[in-house]
C-alpha cells in the first residue's frame, strides 16, 4: 500500500532497484549552489538526500534546500537529526515540509555538536532517531501528535533511517535495525559499505529475521577519491570500518590514477550488490564529487531511471 | 555525592572587586570530600585573594568560615548575626548550598567560588566521574545500571548509535560508549531483552523547578527567622 | 666533611615531603618568606611510594596560584636528592638562595593579612 507516493516509494514498490544521491546544502544563502550541485543528479537517481547540518556544522536547512530541490524538478530526501531540534518543533518541520510538497525523510540521531563548528551548542536530543521514526509513523497513520492530539492533515512521508552495520556490537546492529523497523521505517540507508564480508553477513541476519521483507533496505556507497580519504576514513571517523584491502588496492596505483579506483571499487561493489537478497537498491554518498554522478551511474549501470507512473 | 570545581581564580576576583570585606564560606559536606569547598580549599582561596589584593595594594578584609553543610537551615543560622558584617560572600558550596545561603541573607550579594559539575563517583583521590543527571525517571532497572542520560553523549534512550567505535563513544576513543557497556552487561546477563522493545519518547521532568515531598510529610512550614 | 649552606635558608623538617600541604608553602609566601623549596628523595624512592610525587604536585598547584596571583613561580620549587647526598643538598641550596636574590624580596613583607576565621558557633 502507498504511503506516501513519493518517486523513491514507487521505485521501490514496482520492484526496481533504487539508486539515491546525495547532496549537502552550502554554509550560506546562496539558493544556486544547491542548484549547480542538484544539476549534476537530476534524472541519474530517484531521489537525493539534503544532510541536515551535517557533522554539526551549521548549513542552510535541510527543508529549504529540499524545496529548491523541488523547484528544479529532483525530488528530495529530507534529513533530520534529533540534535538540534525538541519534539515540537520536528512536529512543525514534518507538517511544513509535507504541506510543501516534500515526501521522503530520514530520520537519524545527528553527530555530537562535538564534531562541529559550534562545538559547545546544547545538543536537544528531546527524541532519538527511534522515537522520532515512531512520531513521524504516528502523524502519517493514526493522525495523532506525539502528544496524542488530533492531527489536522496526516503528513504523507515515506519514512526513512539510517542503519550502520559496522559500529558496535555488531550482533545488536540487526537488533537495533529491527526495532527501527518495530518503530515505524519503511526504508534504510547503510552507512558506507568497505567491508563487504561484513555487510553480506548483516544482510544474511537481516535475511532470517524476515527484516528485509518489511523493510526496503539501500546500501551506502561512496566512492573513494584518494588514498588519503582511505586513511582518514579508516582511522579518523567513528563506526567506519575500511579493510585494509581497500587501503591497498588505492596505494597499488599511481596517485592520478586513485580516484579512478576508487570508482572501481565502488561499481564491483554496486554489480554485487545489485543480485543480493534482501537490497533493494543503493545510496549513492558522493561528497563534493556531485559532478562525478552521472558518470558512475552510467557505468553502474543505472540508466536510465525507470519512470512509475 | 555532588561534585564541584573551584572556579578559575581570576573570576573569583572580578566578582568581588568592588567589596572591602569579603566571607569565603565553605561546606563540610560533598565540595569538601571531592576537594572543592572544603576547609582546606577556603583557607587556600582566602590566601590567594589576600595576597591578590595586598600585591594590587587594594588590601582587602576576610573572613572564613565552613560550615557542615550549607544545604541545611540549623547549619546556616550559625552565620545570623555574623555575616552582616560583610560586604559579600564568596560561597564554596555546590549550587543548592549557594542559594540557601543567599536566600538566607538576602541583603548581601553572594558569588559562586566554584561551578558545580555532577553526581559523582569517587574513582581515585582527586578524580570524579559523573554518573547520575537526577532526571527524576530512572531507567537503570532495564539498562544493566549504567545510566544512558548521563554517560551516553547524546542521552539515547535507544542506542548505541551508529558512532560506537569499538566500545568508544563517537566523541572520544578515551569516553566508553554507554549504550556498548550496556549491551554487553545485559548480555553476560542474560537480560537483552530489556533493551529489545523500544523505549518511548521520555516524559521529561526536570524542565520545571521540582520540589519533592517524601510521603508521609507535609511541606515544610514557611521558614522562621 | 663539613659542608655549609646559606644560612638565610631555614629548614622544616617534615617525616616525608608527601607530608607538605599546598597551604603550608602558601602560609609561607602569605606572611613574606622570599621562597620556599621542598627537598624530597628521589622519584622512585619513595618509602610511602608516592609521597615526594604528591608533593611536587602540590608544589605545581602552589607555583599556579603564584602566577595567578601576581608572584613569581619560581619562589616555590622542588628538588630530589638521596639522603647521603650532602653536597646535593648544598648545591640546591646555593641555587635556590641565588634564585631568590635575582628575583628580589617577597612584595607581602611590608603588609599583613587581615583575615578572621569565623568559627561555627
Ligand atoms: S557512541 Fe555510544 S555513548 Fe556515544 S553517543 Fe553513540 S550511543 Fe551514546
Amino acid at each position: 500500500m502507498m504511503k506516501s507516493g513519493s518517486n523513491l516509494e514507487k521505485i521501490l514498490r514496482a520492484g526496481h532497484f533504487a539508486f539515491t544521491g546525495e547532496l549537502g546544502p552550502p554554509r550560506g544563502a546562496h539558493a544556486e549552489e544547491v542548484r549547480k550541485k542538484a544539476a549534476h543528479l537530476k534524472g541519474r537517481v530517484d531521489a537525493v538526500n539534503i544532510t541536515d547540518n551535517q557533522t554539526a556544522v551549521v548549513r542552510m536547512a535541510s527543508w529549504a534546500a529540499s524545496l529548491i530541490l523541488i523547484q528544479e524538478g529532483i525530488e528530495p530526501n529530507y534529513q533530520m537529526v534529533c540534535r538540534d531540534r525538541n519534539r515540537l518543533a520536528m512536529q512543525a518541520d514534518i507538517l511544513g515540509a509535507a504541506a510543501l510538497g516534500i515526501r521522503n525523510m530520514l530520520c537519524l540521531s545527528g553527530d555530537h555538536c562535538l564534531f562541529g563548528d559550534h562545538p559547545t551548542a546544547k545538543g536537544v536530543f528531546d527524541l532519538d532517531s527511534i522515537q522520532l521514526i515512531r512520531m513521524v509513523k504516528q502523524l502519517r497513520d493514526e493522525g495523532k501528535f506525539q502528544s496524542g492530539a488530533d492531527v489536522d492533515g496526516r503528513p504523507a512521508i515515506f519514512i526513512g533511517a539510517a542503519s550502520n552495520p559496522f559500529a558496535d556490537p555488531f550482533e545488536w546492529r540487526v537488533q537495533r535495525l529491527a526495532k527501527k523497523v518495530e518503530a515505524g521505517v519503511d526504508f534504510i540507508q547503510t552507512q558506507c559499505i568497505y567491508n563487504m564480508a561484513k555487510f553480506r553477513e548483516f544482510i544474511r541476519l537481516a535475511n532470517e529475521e524476515g527484516l528485509t521483507e518489511k523493510v526496503f533496505i539501500l546500501a551506502g556507497i561512496t566512492p573513494m577519491k584518494s588514498l588519503g580519504m582511505a586513511k582518514y576514513m579508516k582511522t579518523k571517523v567513528p563506526g567506519m570500518d575500511v579493510p585494509d584491502e581497500i587501503i591497498s588496492r588505492l596505494q597499488g596505483v599511481p596517485r592520478d590514477k586513485q580516484a579512478e579506483e576508487g570508482i572501481r571499487i565502488a561499481l564491483e561493489q554496486i554489480a554485487e550488490l545489485k543480485e543480493m537478497k534482501g537490497v533493494h537498491g543503493v545510496h549513492l554518498m558522493a561528497i563534493e564529487w556531485e559532478h562525478r554522478v552521472p558518470e558512475i551511474a552510467e557505468r553502474a549501470g543505472m540508466l536510465p531511471r525507470p519512470v512509475v507512473g | 555525592m555532588i561534585v564541584a570545581k573551584r572556579k578559575p581564580f581570576d573570576e573569583i576576583l572580578r566578582m568581588i572587586e568592588s567589596h572591602r570585606k569579603v566571607l569565603v564560606a565553605g561546606c563540610g559536606t560533598c565540595v569538601a570530600v571531592c576537594l572543592a569547598g572544603g576547609e582546606k580549599e577556603v583557607a587556600v582561596l582566602a590566601a590567594e585573594i589576600d595576597m591578590a589584593r595586598r600585591l594590587k595594594h587594594e588590601p582587602i578584609e576576610l573572613g572564613q568560615t565552613t560550615l557542615e553543610r550549607q544545604c541545611d537551615r540549623e547549619y546556616l543560622a550559625q552565620l545570623d548575626g555574623r555575616a552582616e558584617a560583610y560586604e559579600a560572600i564568596v560561597s564554596l558550596a555546590c549550587g543548592v548550598g549557594i542559594q540557601f545561603l543567599a536566600e538566607r541573607f538576602p541583603k548581601i550579594p553572594v558569588y559562586p567560588g566554584v561551578d558545580t559539575c555532577g553526581l559523582a563517583v569517587n574513582q581515585d583521590v582527586g578524580w570524579y566521574e559523573e554518573r547520575c543527571r537526577s532526571c527524576g525517571r530512572c531507567v537503570l532497572d532495564r539498562t544493566a545500571g549504567i545510566c544512558p542520560v548521563t554517560l551516553c553523549a547524546k542521552g539515547l534512550y535507544n542506542g548505541p548509535c551508529g558512532g560506537t567505535n569499538r566500545g568508544s563513544c563517537e566523541i572520544d576513543p578515551e569516553q566508553p560508549c554507554a549504550w556498548y557497556a550496556i549491551h554487553e552487561r545485559l548480555k553476560g546477563q542474560g537480560r537483552l531483552d530489556c533493551i529489545r522493545a523500544i523505549t518511548p519518547a521520555q516524559e521529561w521532568r526536570d524542565t520545571v523547578p521540582r520540589t519533592l515531598i517524601q510521603p508521609g510529610y507535609r511541606k515544610p512550614e514557611k521558614a522562621k527567622a | 666533611m663539613r659542608l655549609s649552606y646559606p644560612a638565610n635558608v631555614k629548614i622544616v623538617l617534615v617525616p616525608c615531603t608527601g607530608k607538605v600541604d599546598v597551604m603550608h608553602l602558601l602560609k609561607a609566601i602569605q606572611m613574606g618568606a622570599d621562597g620556599v623549596y621542598c627537598v624530597g628523595c628521589l622519584e622512585g624512592a619513595c618509602h610511602y611510594n608516592q609521597g615526594n610525587l604528591r608533593c611536587r604536585e602540590r608544589v605545581e598547584r602552589v607555583r599556579e596560584i603564584l602566577q595567578e596571583v601576581g608572584l613569581e613561580p619560581d619562589r616555590v620549587r622542588m628538588y630530589n636528592l638521596s639522603s647521603g647526598e650532602a653536597p646535593t643538598f648544598v648545591a640546591y641550596a646555593r641555587e635556590m638562595t641565588e634564585l631568590i636574590r635575582r628575583l628580589g624580596p617577597n612584595p607581602l613583607k611590608n603588609s599583613q593579612p587581615a583575615i578572621r576565621v569565623e568559627e561555627a558557633a
